[in-house]
């Protein structure tokens, strides 16, 4: 078909451009799934734990609403119950974020002209993003189930059940973006309604799971009928290691075809280039908070801010509302209370609930110091810091303006968490002053440890501006996994100590301890000196 | 008033790369001085350097009688820069764009900012990311020229315009000079350098190898002649200075190059032989630049025509 000639060039030219980016996506999938697995095998010893956590987990609403339909007592359909919003969401980006990639964003970038006046046929492109996304989703549904049956013994039948699952998401948002990119402009506008999609399939199945009935003595849900409408939901239904639904397999492929015709209709219907919603106008003028480098700065810093701002009260609005329950779960769960007492000899097994919720915010928080500061070296590297600096502006105060939105942002997004537990704590539970005093003291403790991880990037951003990302995105990675395993692997006390989070006073378990903080504090402010002074007296990375 | 920009033996490394390699360049107050040479001579970055975006490693610079790194705020508010790669924030629409640019250097005359807009036919609600590369580089253009200053630092401003664009920039140009502003424009358009350029420097691997007035450098190359007389020629090969002579129909047409200094002598051999026609052309851009980089073309012609015998 002459539609489809150099397709096959193509498909290998988009391998060849996503050799990494796949292979982490598929490798970050597969070693999350086999974690959940492991940390199941791991705290759920006898049959009783295994009962008190599906009924738990059945019952709860909010359970119901983040993990879904609870599906028994099996190990590997408990573990699956929780593992399939990772499996699920991030295939699903990772599919629909290829597509986008390889279709609308080359045309954005002018890429797509350059290959269509090639010997390429109209429809090459978009099938050949199509073919990586959906050999991408296979891949990720494969390894998936191996890592998820190999090391845990579980049997493989439903590894491979929640493998297709995975894979059917994956098929059903890479066509969803096609349509994307057919719609809208720009690869951020497809992408942005990809993720709507995903937002939306994740509603519905909500209700239906909510909406659903405890069945089989309070440990299995049976989902109302808007779980039915949701792929997400679908993946649910799989309910792999108690039912193994394979039939469900034609829901997705059904899906994916019917939106893969539609992409290719929208597609027959336009020219390459604008898309079928053409972007938006914007202003001829600057507005006046513009103007300054501080304004330019809160410009290319809110986005950033507002989502994780939005995302971390949700968290902490559902963890702290969680609260009133874990109480009455942990008055079953012995080995679960030992386990919360031993971190905080003395301190109420609740409380500790709330310090290691915290502690994930606080880590969490700090995801949103690395990507907020490195937009300077993003900013940087694209050449737009070179005409600002151009212009009249001291290096120091450009720097200053993104490092003070970065820390107040970072102070804003943990005490809104903080309040939004509390408030929601006291919402469950009536005990309104003591959950809202509580927590957002836990919250505000965090914010000197991710502060001092911001003067760390700083610091780096100034003396090795090349290594920028890599190292401190690595330096998180470190600091999340010393916090939530540093335990459970035993690592050494030293090696643990260099991370900020571990720091932090255990508040409310224990009284507050201003040394630790002050400490914190103290060492932010010396790593951005250093960033400061070092910036200062280097070369501008040139925009290629 | 000193020169406005006076750079003695710059140098600048990047790793093993030296891109500045005892760079001396001076511009003078009122000049639009024309800053030549092919891509990777090191024009950008000597421009770079004198905005103190990156630090010389050796050599003495002054501009606006200030230093480039230590003053940089100072003296960027006396200067307006015009990068040749524009990259801009997707997000904003173009008009934003210039009002940033334009008032984190202190402010714009917001007329002279809308007649640019209108003389550069740029729609400024547009977004930066829907710009196609001349539109961007519009954008840097209405931002810099915009700015009511004594310098203009212009990096190949003109890549990705249109002819007529072209034009707009020129008339801009040549404004900016008649209200006594200063312009160093890097090019590699050498018609466009002719056009404007009152003082030229060539560069070449990080060095200045010519630099003088286009008069003065017009000096140091070769007119070409041609003429035809009534009385013959031949005796012309004995006069000083000339080359190629080709003589044709008898001895009485001539085609000859002469240097600035056998000139002289041409003209008086010539009035004694009652000339018919005579056409003087004199020396292009183009010929003083390959003056300086013909060695070059010749090692690349060579090269490629070993390739093609080879295959």
């Amino acid at each position: 078909m002459s539609t489809l000639t150099g397709t096959w060039h193509l498909v290998r030219l988009a391998l060849r451009r996503d050799r990494v980016v796949l292979p982490v996506w598929v490798a970050a999938v597969a070693g999350l799934a086999w974690g959940v697995v492991a940390s199941y095998q791991g705290t759920l010893l006898t049959e009783a734990d295994r009962v008190a956590t599906a009924t738990f987990s059945a019952g709860s609403p909010l359970a119901r609403v983040f993990d879904g339909p609870a599906s028994g007592t099996s190990l590997g359909a408990m573990a699956l119950v929780e593992g399939w919003k990772i499996l699920a969401i991030l295939t699903a980006l990772m599919a629909a974020q290829t597509v986008v990639r390889h279709t609308r964003q080359d045309e954005e970038t002018g890429r797509a002209e350059l290959l269509g006046s090639a010997a390429v046929g109209r429809h090459a492109r978009l099938v050949a993003a199509l073919v990586v996304a959906l050999g991408a989703s296979l891949a990720v549904g494969a390894v998936s189930a191996v890592a998820i049956a190999a090391p845990s013994g579980l049997g493989w039948a439903g590894a491979w059940a929640v493998g297709m699952a995975a894979a059917g998401m994956g098929g059903v948002f890479a066509a969803a973006a096609a349509v994307a990119a057919q719609v809208f402009s720009t690869a951020r506008a497809a992408n942005a309604a990809a993720a709507a999609c995903l937002g939306g399939a994740f509603l519905l199945r909500a209700i239906g799971d909510v909406t659903g009935e405890v069945t089989d003595g309070g440990v299995v849900v049976r989902s109302a009928w808007p779980s039915w409408l949701s792929p997400y939901g679908w993946g649910q239904q799989v309910r792999p290691y108690a039912e193994d639904n394979w039939w469900i397999a034609w829901l997705f492929v059904a899906l994916t075809v019917a939106l893969v015709v539609i992409a290719f209709v929208l597609a027959d219907r336009r020219d390459i280039g604008p898309g079928m919603v053409p972007a938006p106008a914007g202003p001829a003028r600057a507005a006046a908070s513009l103007g300054s480098p501080f304004g330019l700065a809160w410009r290319l810093q809110r986005g950033v801010l507002l989502v994780w701002l939005a995302g971390l009260a949700v968290f902490g609005a559902v963890f702290g509302s969680l609260g009133d329950s874990v109480e009455t779960y942990l008055a079953d769960n012995e080995p679960m209370r030992a386990m919360l007492q031993s971190l905080a000899p003395g301190g109420d097994p609740v409380d500790v609930y709330y310090v290691l919720t915290m502690a994930i915010i606080g880590v969490a928080a700090g995801g949103y110091v690395v990507q907020g500061l490195l937009r300077m070296r993003a900013e940087e590297v694209a050449g737009r810091v070179e005409p600002v600096l151009a212009a009249a502006v001291d290096r120091r105060r450009w720097l200053a303006s993104h490092v003070a939105i970065v820390a107040g942002g970072t102070a804003l997004v943990l005490l809104t968490a903080g309040l939004a537990a509390g408030l929601s704590y006291g919402a469950a539970s009536g005990r309104w002053a003591e959950g809202v005093g509580d927590l957002l003291a836990a919250a505000a403790v965090q914010v000197p440890a991710a502060l001092a991880l911001g003067g760390f990037v700083v610091a780096v951003f100034g003396v090795l501006p090349r290594w920028a990302g890599p190292i401190t995105w690595f330096a998180l990675a470190a600091a999340l996994v010393m916090g939530q395993l540093g335990k459970l692997f035993e690592l050494p006390q030293w090696l643990l100590d260099v991370s900020p989070f571990t720091h932090v006073p255990l508040v409310p378990a224990e009284p507050f301890d201003a040394t630790p903080v002050l400490w914190l504090s103290a060492v932010a402010i010396a790593l951005a000196a250093v960033g400061f002074a070092a910036f200062r007296h280097r070369d501008l990375a040139i925009g290629a | 008033m000193a020169h406005v920009i006076h750079a003695e033996g710059l140098t600048k490394s990047f790793g093993s790369t030296r891109a500045l390699d005892g760079l001396d360049l001076t511009v003078e107050p009122g000049q639009v001085h024309g800053f030549l040479g092919p891509n990777g001579a090191g024009k950008s970055t000597t421009i770079r350097v004198l905005l103190g975006l990156l630090r010389k490693d050796g050599g003495r610079v002054d501009v606006l009688g200030g230093h480039p790194w230590r003053d940089a705020v100072a003296l960027h508010r006396r200067l307006a820069y015009v990068p040749g790669d524009v990259h801009l924030w997707p997000n904003l629409s173009g008009g934003e764009a210039i009002d940033v640019l334009g008032r984190l250097r202190g402010g714009l005359d917001t007329a002279r900012r809308d007649e640019l807009v209108e003389r550069f036919q740029l729609d400024p609600t547009k977004r930066c990311s829907a710009y196609s590369k001349g539109n961007r580089q519009k954008v840097a253009l209405v931002a810099g020229l915009a700015a009511d200053v004594e310098l203009y630092l212009l990096d190949e401003p003109t890549s990705g315009l249109d002819p007529l664009m072209e034009t707009v920039f020129q008339e801009v140009v040549r404004e900016l000079r008649a209200a006594g502003g200063t312009v160093l424009l890097s090019s590699h358009i050498l018609a466009e350098a002719e056009a404007l350029c009152d003082a030229v420097s060539i560069i070449r691997d990080g060095r200045v190898v010519e630099t003088g007035t286009l008069a003065q450098l017009r000096h140091l190359t070769r007119t070409r002649l041609e003429v035809t007389t009534r009385e013959p020629l031949d005796d012309l090969g004995s006069v000083a200075g000339i080359h190629g002579l080709k003589i044709s129909d008898g001895g009485r047409t001539a085609r000859i190059e002469v240097e600035a200094e056998g000139l002289g002598a041409v003209v008086h051999l010539l009035g004694t032989r009652d000339v018919i026609s005579l056409t003087s052309t004199p020396p292009s851009l183009e010929e003083l630049f390959l003056r300086h980089y013909g060695e070059e073309l010749g090692t690349l012609a060579v090269a490629a025509s070993g390739n093609g015998s080879s295959r």
